[in-house]
């Protein structure tokens, strides 16, 4: 080999660095990608959603304070009523007592996998949650319409559609979550503590009540905000059950609606660009909104777990 | 009351919430097969769907189902691999990783029906792809690849490092140790992954409903040049896949057998997802057994 060789070989890149190099490019582009969709989401949905304020002039407050939805017709002072009260209501209202009743359940359940029976838990227990977790939402929602609501109507009156049917096909819905999560948080809490607990002569339910629970606090509200987070936009199971009318809901088991529902029946039915359209996107740029508050409130709630 | 019985007493509570839970998914599971299986027939499998009369089959929307999530599986696993590994292997560990990593999180936690609506904005009317298989089939990317993506860097992070370290010392580049070394170890994970990916998939409806489109135009199942019109394999043509016809003959059907007809529908669903469960659980353990010579998975 002459010297010049010997120089472009060096210099030269090897194979296996080229190699490198097309591996990381192939890679970012891929990440990218994915980074690229997400920013793409916030953008569109932010820019049709936000046009409802600044191109129709809706005041922000009237939006989320008004209880009429009605894009078409004007209320008295001339202003579009486009009033998502009603919607808010509908959705807070089934994503909070439907964690309300999963809670228990769930914590119940992962107690039992974790202290009670870890055996049968994870035999069966287990298998059941997984596959609570793979029945699609539109079965959860036909279930709901043929046995749900049926049911509702006869011990509670009203046509059966309402909050509290809603409630029922999402605690089904979120309890494999909140119940997986809990677990998790059970098993994190360190084996000596139950250890020094029982030689407190504590019984295991002392034991469970009074250090396993209050160790794993924050893991348990983090699976509950989980579950909730789901429960929150989960659209077609709860359009099916709920009863759609735009109004305040008054009782549980009158007609009401959530802001998904009327997502999937209203997007069909509007021109692009309208008013009534906008405000769509306006109520699916607060479902865009709502997931991340929920994130942001789970990161609290594990920052403040870790500093106990 | 003394210690000792509160303990009894909580136990026993225990035990009653656990076996509802069973029972719960028991009574859904013997609804859903009960209702449904006895109007499961070969020509409801494969029969054409009636929107007035009673009769109808979901043989196009079966295919549709299987069409879509044959092509977003194509599209997604290829991406998620790939940021997968780029996520594991080469992300420094900075703030931009961890922007990148939170953005994902928060992709994974939006509603389907948000994805659904940006399917139909960007895809259905920008890219004016309107309602049809191929929105359809990106929407539905979106709406798996933070799963997927999550589930593959798992499942690498899973791999010791020696077995890098052992690449690298027979003088490998990063990049071939990653696809020689750690992708094969860590198929296991990756392939449960894909595959219960693949069932949420399948039962996924708030995403498709704007993007896929609800309505099934005739197939002419003797022609499958991919131009054709009316080609099944059209990826132009809109589809309405099985979880989107349950929903909408239940909110807005006319046909007068619709409680039979999504009742079976639902148990095909059911039993399809359910098929999938099993094929993860057993495919998982098998590759993870030949691969490792390991018998039993911790």
């Amino acid at each position: 080999m002459n010297n010049d060789e010997i120089r472009a070989s060096l210099l030269k890149r090897s194979r296996a660095s080229k190699n490198e190099i097309f591996g990381k490019v192939i890679s970012g582009i891929c990440i990218t990608i994915i980074i690229g969709v997400v920013v793409s989401i916030f953008y569109f949905v932010a820019s049709k959603g936000l046009a409802t304020f600044f191109t129709d002039k809706v005041n922000l407050w009237k939006f989320l304070t008004g209880t009429v939805w009605n894009p078409s017709t004007n209320d008295a002072q001339g202003d579009p009523q486009v009033g998502a009260l009603p919607m808010i209501v509908g959705s807070f209202s089934v994503t909070f007592l439907a964690a309300i009743v999963a809670t228990p359940f769930a914590i119940g359940a992962a107690v039992f996998m974790t202290e009670i029976s870890p055996k049968l838990g994870k035999r069966v227990l287990q298998p059941v949650i997984e596959l609570l977790v793979g029945i699609p939402s539109v079965v959860y929602g036909f279930i709901g319409l043929s046995v749900v609501v049926p049911f509702v109507r006869r011990t509670f009156g009203g046509s059966g559609f309402g909050i509290l049917s809603g409630t029922f096909v999402l605690f089904v819905m979120i309890l494999p979550t909140v119940t997986s999560m809990t677990v998790d948080a059970l098993n994190s809490v360190p084996r000596n503590y139950r250890e020094a607990s029982l030689a407190l002569g504590a019984t295991r339910w002392q034991t469970i009540y009074k250090v396993v629970l209050r160790a794993s606090v924050s893991g348990i509200i983090t699976a509950v905000v989980f579950g909730m987070s789901r429960a929150f936009g989960e659209a077609l199971a709860v359009q099916m059950v709920i009863g759609n009318a735009m109004l305040l809901p008054g009782n549980l088991i009158s007609p009401a609606s959530t802001l998904t529902s009327v997502l999937t029946m209203g997007m069909g039915n509007s021109v692009m660009g309208s008013l009534s359209n906008n405000a769509l996107w306006s109520l699916a740029l607060l479902l865009l909104i709502m997931p991340l508050v929920f994130n942001i409130l789970i990161r609290w709630i594990g920052k403040r777990g870790a500093m106990h | 009351m003394t210690a000792r019985k509160w303990d009894k007493v909580a136990t026993t509570v225990l035990y009653l919430i656990s076996i509802f839970i069973i029972f719960v998914l028991a009574f859904l599971l013997l609804y859903i097969l009960i209702s449904g299986l006895p109007h499961v027939s070969w020509h409801f499998i494969t029969g054409r769907s009636s929107s007035f009369e009673a009769g109808g089959g979901i043989g196009v929307q079966l295919f549709n189902s299987i069409y879509l999530l044959v092509l977003a599986m194509i599209i997604s696993v290829p991406l998620s691999l790939g940021a997968g590994i780029y996520l594991s292997e080469y992300a420094p560990k900075n703030w931009v990783t961890s922007l990148i990593r939170n953005a994902i999180e928060v992709l994974s936690s939006l509603p389907s029906v948000v994805v659904g609506l940006f399917g139909f904005l960007v895809f259905s009317i920008n890219f004016k792809f309107g309602f049809s298989i191929l929105s359809g089939a990106l929407a539905l990317t979106v709406f798996n690849l933070p799963l997927l993506t999550r589930k593959v860097e798992d499942s690498l992070q899973a791999i010791h490092y020696t077995q890098r370290e052992a690449g690298y010392a027979l003088g490998l580049s990063r990049w071939e140790t990653v696809i020689h070394v750690v992708v094969p170890a860590a198929l296991p994970g990756i392939i449960t992954g894909m595959i219960l990916g693949m069932g949420r998939i399948f039962g996924e409806a708030a995403a498709l409903i704007y993007t896929a489109g609800q309505s099934s135009p005739p197939l002419d199942f003797s022609n499958w040049n991919p131009m054709y019109i009316a080609s099944p394999l059209n990826p132009m043509r809109s589809a309405e896949t099985l979880a989107v016809h349950i929903w909408k003959i239940n909110s807005e059907g006319i046909i007068p057998d619709a409680t039979q007809v999504s009742a079976a529908s639902s148990a095909v669903l059911v039993l399809f997802v359910l098929l999938l469960n099993l094929a993860a659980r057993y495919v998982g353990n098998r590759l993870y057994g030949r691969l490792t010579g390991v018998k039993e998975r911790k």
